[in-house]
């Protein structure tokens, strides 16, 4: 399965990935698109990734989480494409046989895709404008389009 | 004559900025990272607009400037990440 969807994330989808009967904890950790601190009314928000490698990157970091806490089950899932305010971009699930490891896994990869996925957002506000963001929230290169503002 | 050629691909605000996606970069054979980048910033138009040390990847990883490069390598400028 994919790591990168277009579609609304489906949870309940997530957590069958994961939860088994030998597992008794799970954690789901959903990050939401939320409006940011300036610059008017948010639109939307625009996610573009470079494909080939956030599917590559996911790999690994499901992979560390699997090598990390073995008895763990990860899975993920990023939205790219429009999301609007208040939906999820990315999800994660872990289950574990018991809630530390679940909670351990699943901090320890929304951790490492917030550092390493090759994965962008530009806003779209309601006057037309865009700004690129980056994960602190600050403007990338101005976030003015050549030749504008 | 270019001893390697590696696929460059951009991103984002950095393919904006650039007005492309992608180019081709011919050079040495002993050519790393860092020289790959330079080359993009004076062979490309508003090239110089890039930053001198992006995050950068080679074959789909994360790698440093320091990273020598293969013939047939795809190098990808990332701009700062905003995933999650």
């Amino acid at each position: 399965m994919p790591f990168a969807l277009r579609d609304p994330i489906r949870v309940d989808a997530l957590l069958a990935e994961v939860v088994a009967p030998e597992r008794g904890g799970t954690a789901l950790f959903l990050g939401t698109v939320r409006r940011g601190p300036d610059d008017g009314p948010v639109v939307r928000i625009e996610y573009s990734a470079y494909p080939e490698m956030l599917e590559a990157e996911f790999t690994r970091i499901v992979s560390e989480a699997h090598a990390r806490w073995p008895e763990a089950r990860v899975t993920a899932r990023h939205r790219l494409g429009d999301v609007p305010l208040g939906e999820a971009s990315i999800a994660i699930a872990a289950a574990a046989p018991h809630r530390g490891d679940a909670f351990d896994a699943c901090r320890y990869v929304i951790e490492e895709a917030k550092q390493r996925l090759p994965v962008w957002k530009r806003e779209v506000l309601a006057d037309g404008a865009t700004v690129w963001r980056d994960n602190a929230g600050g403007r990338v290169m101005g976030g003015v389009p050549p030749g504008g503002g | 004559m270019a001893a390697l050629r590696v696929r460059c691909r951009l991103f984002a605000r950095y393919a904006e900025v650039v007005g492309r996606e992608e180019v081709v970069l011919d050079l040495p054979a002993d050519a790393v990272v860092a020289d790959a980048i330079a080359l993009l910033r004076r062979q490309v138009p508003r090239g110089d607009v890039l930053p001198e040390r992006p995050l950068v990847a080679v074959n789909l990883a994360h790698v440093l400037h320091t990273e020598r490069l293969r013939d047939g390598d795809e190098l990808a400028l990332l701009p700062p990440l905003a995933g999650g």
